[in-house]
């Protein structure tokens, strides 16, 4: 972007100027620190000018909105075009309420539904199993059968909405009871707009909520993509997710090291699954977190999108400019919330929702003040909702594409991204590639490592997190904090057992036997599940059929 | 005495006192003695079982479908996981257990995790004390797993009427690194991750070396497993137990077992020598005074021992 | 040699992933010196009853995020107690809110940590109530 001579003057008033004016300022007025680091530790210099930025190439390294390798976003005209999604993760109790909470958010101006399960649907339990014995309904909405799904999206077309469903292990039951419904409603499946988040590697790594082997959960995966390229082609087969791995601790780089690496595995597995690049890969969607460090964070999902950009075209030899796209959902970080001084958490969520949308992301979830505590209550949720509407409409920063470019960090900080990213990658397929490396306890080591750094650092006050290691203050108790009814979980019992005095049994029995038979040969399975799911079979016995034939995965321990 | 009642609960299978009498062992050397001594006469039951081989071998899983399998038989288990000692804190992980979840509520199973405290060898001192208790209590087999560092896993050949060896591919050079000495411990070789790229590879690695080893009456048998698929494990275990019909056939259980006694005994009498030496050489301050002469050149190393060995031996 | 390291169980009850905070609690409990048996995710009550009275543990510590501490915790309780084993020092971490607190105490659970306890105050809090004999 310069000639040689200018970047010589520059060297030169550089040096002039650190010789003089700096050194005088410094001598009299030493900086606050020693050394300063971005959150995710990476040392920043004083000052940024065009000597960091020597190797930019604007054509080829920035390019423009909506063209490779999009690093300045994925649409041409970007917010100025649609604000992104404001799509809040809501789901607790029964299906019931969570219906309620979603016709709530839809005349609040939310514009996609986001479903959050509950943890025994999300391990494919049903609520009557011994193991979700006080866990029904907790963190998100218990579905035991397509019943529960009717009633969960009752009144809501699904024709109209996009709906993204945090399910990962049994993502492809979910997925057929969402079909279903529709098919009750009338809406076919080419219809249906939405995302399942259907990321199992990142729940080895990070999140935890697996059932099946890494081999039996690819091909489920897989299973999915041929699946909806053929039958759902507006569904986003996949979510991958960088968001976990970050709040179990990692660095900005490392989340997107990791997450492409995992990214990689799925498009080799589909590859090796005998399906074409650019058939699922304009479907492939990612999931990132935004932390407080706002430049960082700008730049880190410049860099995951030009990386994945070249990633599909030079390795991948993907044709299609969608295959190469990152399309991604953002939330606010959980990991940053403070149980103290719950309010500063409001603030905290409004700089990571800056971060989001001057990075690009296409839909946003932004946390609510009060997640430290308990689930959200509702007033939470809607100053979290506001905070979204407040940066999208009255903040400017929505009215030109990607106005950080250029900014000699910013581009500086988006390339030393890339690279440590790639340095990842590289390493991740020197072990063979990420199921292995996760297998092995590489990455595992590498957030853990991180995170305990970083616990290290806010401990000895080395880094300051407000109202919590700092500027306390004495605090009442929070009041008012949403409680989930301990009776969801009788309620939820009852129904399974009512409903399996009404349904078919014997059609129920036939068509999980098919399933097994599907399972154990390399037939696709989500014809079968969407039969089983028809005939009220519930997740947990659909599951279970699966968990018998594809066995269950074992946690590798790496502290 | 508190620790007859105690041996008394122990022998009835009581899971309390077994848990107990294992601290005990672990932290107190001397009333570890007074329980030695007390459970000895009913130990020598049990078939003890070393788990060893590189770390990342899958040691864990295999130990965890090992054990299913001997339940499956209708046998009971005691399982002691060892994990490394942080050198400079003295803390250390037990992470072993997580891999044997479903084991955890079985009255038939007792499994036991162990730091290294600081000693070498792939065993925590009290390993072997510990075995007893467990025998005592009852486990119709004890499995050890060692903590898997390669090169100091010998020990295990102490504590072992089997000891298993796990290999996985992928891993090769690490056959090279371990093979001084390490791989003449292994009665039986298990490939484990066997449906890896490589497998083939590693067995025939391991069968080469078993080549150029010296002959010996038994050639240990090498079993592929897929230990987080279980499969191969019923093969393993009855390798196992042909090992064990083999040592009693050839009256091999008899040596070994005579051998390890042997060895026992004199690392007892070593310690023992060296307690009271260290402690004699204290009050009179002998070892400093010999330490200051030899740095001083008025003696040598060899000459100083001797000199407070006599010192000792008139005092015995 | 009477040294007796500080025995630790860790676990997660009930069914949820998040285990960055049982991990950096224990790796800072190794680093003070302390033996922690790391019983990973998805422990039942009875599992973790029963690893605690196997392994011996002065402590069971217990770290929850999914909202399921008011069954999960208390009913550890009640099974050490089963097993005679209530004296054992029992912990609770995690999401939890504060009006929860005085029911798990009753419970038994003798100290609950919430989000942003620095590990060191674990690290004392263990050190000053630990029941040894």
């Amino acid at each position: 972007m310069f000639d040689n001579e200018s970047l010589n003057q520059i060297k030169q008033s550089r040096n002039e100027w650190e010789e003089t004016q700096l050194k005088k300022t410094l001598a009299k007025f030493p900086e606050r620190k020693e050394e300063f680091t971005t959150v995710s530790g990476e040392v920043v210099n004083p000052l940024y000018t065009p000597e960091d930025i020597e190797w930019l190439d604007y054509n080829k390294d920035l390019g423009y909105p909506g063209e490779y390798p999009f690093t300045r976003g994925v649409q041409p005209t970007m917010y100025r075009g649609k604000l992104w999604t404001m799509r809040m993760y809501a789901g607790f109790a029964t299906a019931e309420e969570s219906n309620n909470r979603y016709k709530y958010l839809l005349e609040q101006g939310q514009t996609g539904l986001s479903v959050a399960f509950d943890l025994p649907t999300q391990i494919g339990y049903d609520s009557d199993h011994p193991l979700a014995e006080g866990e029904v309904g907790k963190v998100g909405v218990a579905i035991d059968s397509l019943e529960d799904m009717e009633t969960l999206f009752e009144g809501i077309p699904l024709d109209k909405v996009s709906t993204s469903m945090t399910i990962n292990a049994p993502a492809s039951v979910l997925l057929a009871m969402y079909m279903a419904v529709a098919e009750k409603q009338g809406v076919t499946p080419d219809k249906l707009r939405g995302t399942i988040q259907n990321d199992i590697l990142k729940e080895y790594i990070a999140r935890g909520t697996y059932i099946f082997p890494v081999e039996p959960s690819m091909r489920l995966i897989t299973n999915i993509f041929e699946y909806c390229s053929k039958y759902v082609p507006k569904w986003n087969t996949i979510s991958i997710s960088g968001y976990h791995i970050r709040e179990a601790g990692c660095t900005a780089a490392q989340e997107v090291g990791f997450t492409l690496a995992d990214g990689i595995a799925y498009v080799e597995s589909a590859i090796k699954a005998g399906l074409d690049v650019d058939d699922f890969a304009p479907r492939l969607s990612f999931f990132f977190n935004a932390h407080n460090d706002l430049l960082e964070e700008v730049s880190k999902y410049r860099a995951a999108r030009r990386l994945w950009a070249r990633i599909m075209k030079e390795r991948f030899g993907a044709k299609k400019p969608k295959s190469m796209m990152l399309k991604f959902h953002t939330q606010t970080g959980g990991s940053t919330l403070t149980a103290q001084q719950p309010d500063n958490n409001i603030v905290r969520v409004a700089i990571q929702t800056l971060a989001a949308v001057l990075g690009g992301t296409q839909s946003l979830h932004t946390n609510s003040r009060d997640e430290a505590l308990a689930l959200p209550t509702e007033d939470s949720v809607r100053i979290a909702l506001r905070t979204q509407q407040i940066v999208g409409y009255e903040s400017g920063v929505t009215d030109t594409v990607d106005p950080l470019a250029g900014s000699y960090y910013i581009e500086a900080k988006t390339k030393e991204i890339e690279d440590k990213a790639m340095e990842y990658i590289n390493k991740i397929d020197e072990l063979g590639g990420a199921p292995r490396a996760i297998d092995m306890g590489y990455i595992q080591q590498q957030i853990m490592d991180a995170a305990y750094k970083y616990q290290r650092e806010v401990e000895t006050g080395a880094r300051i997190v407000v109202g919590m290691n700092k500027f306390q203050v004495e605090e009442e108790s929070p009041k008012g904090l949403l409680k989930v009814d301990p009776a969801v979980g009788n309620l939820q019992k009852h129904k399974i057992s009512d409903l399996k005095t009404r349904r078919n049994n014997e059609l129920v029995k036939e068509k999980l036997e098919a399933l097994r038979s599907a399972c154990e040969s390399d037939e696709n399975v989500m014809p079968h599940i969407l039969e089983a799911v028809k005939t009220y079979a519930t997740l947990g016995e659909i599951c279970g059929v699966m968990r018998e034939v594809f066995g269950e995965y074992q946690q590798s321990v790496i502290i | 005495m508190l620790i007859l009642e105690y041996i008394d609960k122990l022998l009835n299978g009581d899971k309390r006192t077994c848990a107990r009498l294992i601290s005990i062992v672990e932290n107190n050397e001397e009333e570890a003695k007074n329980i030695i001594k007390n459970i000895y006469k009913y130990t020598g039951k049990a078939h003890v079982i070393g788990i060893t081989g590189p770390p990342g071998g899958g040691k864990s899983t295999l130990t965890d479908k090992l054990a299913k399998e001997l339940r499956n038989k209708g046998k009971t288990v005691g399982i002691i996981a060892i994990d490394p000692t942080s050198p400079f804190t003295g803390g250390a992980i037990l992470g072993d257990r997580i891999r044997m979840q479903d084991l955890a509520t079985d009255p038939g199973v007792f499994i036991r995790s162990m730091g290294t405290r600081g000693y070498l060898g792939g065993l925590s001192k009290a390993t072997q004390s510990a075995v007893k208790i467990l025998d005592v209590y009852g486990a119709d087999y004890i499995i050890i797993e060692t903590v898997g560092v390669g090169q100091s896993e010998i020990d295990i050949v102490k504590n072992a009427d089997t000891v298993v060896m796990v290999m996985v591919p992928g891993l090769g050079d690490d056959i090279q690194a371990i093979k001084a000495g390490v791989m003449e411990i292994g009665d039986i070789f298990a490939i484990n991750k066997s449906d890896l790229d490589g497998a083939a590879r590693t067995a025939a690695e391991v069968k080469a070396m078993l080549d150029m080893g010296p002959r010996k009456d038994r050639r240990p048998p090498i079993v592929q497993v897929v230990a987080s698929l279980n499969k191969g494990i019923d093969g393993l275990l009855d390798e196992i137990m042909n090992h064990m019909e083999y040592l009693i056939d050839s009256g091999e259980l008899k040596n070994r077992r005579e051998d390890n006694i042997r060895m026992e005994i004199i690392k007892l009498i070593e310690t023992e020598i060296m307690r009271i030496v260290l402690q004699k050489s204290q009050t009179d301050r002998a070892l400093e005074k010999a330490t200051s002469e030899v740095v001083d050149r008025k003696t040598d190393p060899f000459s100083a021992s001797e000199s407070i060995m006599k010192l000792f031996s008139k005092n015995v | 040699m009477n040294s007796r390291p500080i025995r630790v169980l860790i676990a997660k009850p009930g069914l949820d992933g998040h285990d960055r905070g049982a991990k950096v609690i224990a790796r800072a409990l190794r680093d003070a010196g302390m033996e922690v048996i790391y019983t990973g995710l998805r422990q039942t009550p009875e599992q973790i009853v029963s690893a605690a009275i196997q392994e011996d543990v002065d402590v069971v510590a217990m770290s929850i995020l999914s909202g399921a501490h008011n069954y999960l915790l208390p009913r550890v309780v009640e099974l050490l107690k089963q097993e005679d084993a209530d004296d054992m020092l029992v912990l609770g971490g995690g999401v939890i809110p504060d009006e929860d607190i005085p029911g798990l105490k009753e419970a038994g659970i003798k100290e609950i940590f919430t989000p942003g306890t620095p590990t060191t105050a674990v690290v004392d809090y263990i050190n000053e109530n630990v029941n040894r004999q």
